[in-house]
């Protein structure tokens, strides 16, 4: 049994499409690092070339981002007159200044509102479907998830003409639901995967006593999957936010008012709003990498795991 | 999990399994904004629309249109590149760098947190902070000076592409290589003190144990490179908007193009349709391969 679902996961897993070569994780269980964490020492000799190597990619790395951040901080003559990989000898805050002026932050609030209605409608939808698809005994909840795990390999690009067609027809175009209705169902299917994978994990007898206790199917869901199942929620939460708050396709193709601008679109308006003026552009950029930024910070551990989780397997 | 249907306490159980209405919010999210849409790209494939009014029946013509239109194969051609090229850029690069951040170096762990940074980006902010390096007027080139260094990254048609795909390679390959870090942290120590007591080398012991002890994150990562790389529409958008002159007009692209700026829906459908289809093929392909792999690696454990 326990190979099948294995199986079946990290298969799942190979047909994983959109989000691009960022991936998706699948499966569940982001195991600690094992006993295995401290397994390889570094051996006598210490490996110069491979060390090289390792600093020469921090360049590549870290160079656009230094060259943005110290362009941010530049006036626009400041730019035109001077080698644009010294620093200013003029530091400005006039860019973050303009940036803040031109409804920055009201972009960034349409950001939080549709992650946050993102994460928590997909976070309840796909437990419930979890429970439903561990638990049940007819013949539907396996090959409902069989149907939900087809899902990961339908390439989100490809939908979108059909997308954009019914959101229209809808009449929520250019809403802030345009965005948030159709996110929920792409990342539906790698989440209940992912969860799946970990309510199975809980013992039927601990279903059968709540049952023999007189508990109904929410109270079970409530005290029993849940609780069980917050590791599973907490990846799959970090990685959903991340690609909803990252994605660009949706709101280029479903909005086009100011209202509704969420970040990543409106750093593509700026920049053509700004035009010619390169510093307020990236001012821009910086401060849109700022919130992700701060999380990275804060919870390194529990990013980088939400993000590869399952893989590690 | 599925009990035999015979004794009659599993007939007690089947009553308390949880209703359907537990199910049914995902399904309707899942089918209404996810199948419906996929049935529904297939239809419009047949049908005439200009985005704005209703779509109308076309039958075939739209596929013979796009079909025999050039800018269709050259979107294939250049989506193939893309693919390949991209593979060959990032597999070997993340596998290095995911073995390299395994190390228990203190530098590298230092390294390993700096690697992530590009995850933390929107494809807009990556596009538009390449766009500035890589601009004539303010960026890398004029502030090096050197001679080699093109001064049109992105606007010569001749290395635009080759230029895009570095730029997802440089947004990608931290992602790659936390699934390789993590993997070469699951092999066990003792088999690399044995090589090392046999005498094997760092070279010997790389290709020899580390390799073949990473398969399975081989494939993983290998099937989201590939099939992730056919469907990636954000960062080359915004970096060239499938230009100059159409050198960077791959799949995605020649689909957004078509519907949304040229406003043939039915002429973009289409184009999905091969998007699926070659999408779909690929990760069964893929499946396949990695299928077969894993019972000979289950037989030689065994």
């Amino acid at each position: 049994m326990s190979t099948t679902v294995d199986d079946t996961s990290r298969q799942g897993s190979g047909r994983a499409t959109s989000g691009a070569g960022s991936g998706r994780p699948a499966a569940a269980a982001p195991k600690a690092q094992g006993p295995n964490h401290k397994a390889r020492k570094p051996t006598d000799r210490p490996n110069i070339l491979g060390g090289l190597a390792g600093w020469a990619w921090l360049a590549v790395i870290i160079l656009p981002i230094y060259f943005i951040v110290i362009t941010a901080f530049r006036s626009r003559q400041d730019l035109a007159n001077s080698n644009p990989l010294v620093p200013s000898s003029e530091p400005t805050l006039q860019n973050f200044v303009k940036v803040l002026e031109n409804d920055f932050m009201h972009f960034f609030f349409n950001s939080v509102i549709v992650t946050v209605a993102v994460v928590a409608a997909v976070l309840a939808v796909s437990l419930m479907a979890s429970y439903y698809i561990v638990r049940s005994t007819t013949f539907g909840g396996r090959r409902l998830f069989s149907l939900i795990l087809l899902g990961i390999a339908i390439p989100v690009q490809a939908t979108i003409i059909p997308v954009y067609y019914l959101i229209r027809e809808l009449g929520l175009y250019d809403t802030l639901w345009a965005l948030i209705l159709p996110q929920i169902a792409f990342a539906i299917p790698l989440s209940v995967l992912i969860i799946v994978n970990f309510v199975r994990d809980i013992p039927a007898e601990l279903f059968e006593s709540m049952r023999v206790d007189g508990a109904g199917e929410w109270k079970i869901l409530l005290n029993l999957v849940l609780p069980m199942a917050i590791p599973a929620m907490m990846t799959v939460g970090i990685y959903q936010a991340l690609q909803v708050w990252n994605g660009f396709l949706f709101p280029l193709i479903l909005t086009q008012s100011r209202e509704v601008r969420v970040l990543p679109l409106s750093l593509w308006e700026y920049q053509g709003q700004f035009a010619v003026d390169v510093p307020a552009t990236l001012a821009a950029v910086v401060l849109s990498a700022l919130p992700l930024l701060a999380a990275y910070i804060i919870g390194r551990r529990y990013i980088v795991a939400g993000l590869t989780a399952g893989f590690s397997k | 999990m599925t009990q035999t249907v015979t004794s009659p306490k599993s007939d007690a159980r089947r009553r308390q399994g949880p209703s359907f209405l537990m199910a049914l919010p995902a399904v309707l999210f899942f089918g209404l904004f996810a199948l419906v849409p996929l049935a529904g790209v297939v239809v419009l494939s047949f049908m005439s629309w200009d985005g704005l009014g209703t779509p109308s029946f076309n039958g075939l013509d739209t596929w013979f249109r796009i079909l025999q239109e050039d800018q269709t194969r050259n979107a294939l051609w250049l989506t193939f590149l893309f693919v390949v090229i991209s593979y060959v850029f990032q597999a070997p690069v993340a596998l290095l760098l995911g073995v390299f951040m395994a190390g228990q170096q203190k530098y590298r762990a230092f390294l390993s947190v700096l690697y992530f940074l590009p995850l933390l980006f929107s494809s807009v902010a990556v596009g538009i902070t390449f766009q500035t390096l890589f601009s004539p007027n303010y960026g890398l080139s004029p502030a090096l000076g050197w001679d080699w260094l093109p001064a049109q990254w992105l606007g010569d048609p001749n290395i635009a592409l080759l230029v895009v795909i570095f730029v997802v390679g440089w947004c990608f390959v931290p992602f790659h290589s936390l699934l390789y870090q993590a993997g070469v942290r699951q092999i066990p120590a003792t088999i690399y003190e044995a090589a090392t007591i046999d005498g094997a080398g760092r070279m010997r012991q790389f290709f020899s144990l580390t390799l073949p002890q990473l398969r399975y994150t081989i494939i993983t990562s290998s099937t989201l490179m590939l099939v992730g790389s056919l469907t990636y529409f954000d960062l080359v958008f915004v970096l060239t908007q499938g230009g100059p002159a159409g050198a960077t007009r791959i799949l995605p692209l020649d689909m957004y193009i078509t519907g949304f700026r040229e406003y043939d829906m039915g002429g973009a459908s289409a184009i999905a349709v091969i998007l699926v289809a070659v999408g779909v093929t690929l990760s069964l392909l893929l499946n396949k391969i990695s299928g077969s792999s894993r019972m000979e690696s289950d037989k030689a454990g065994a």
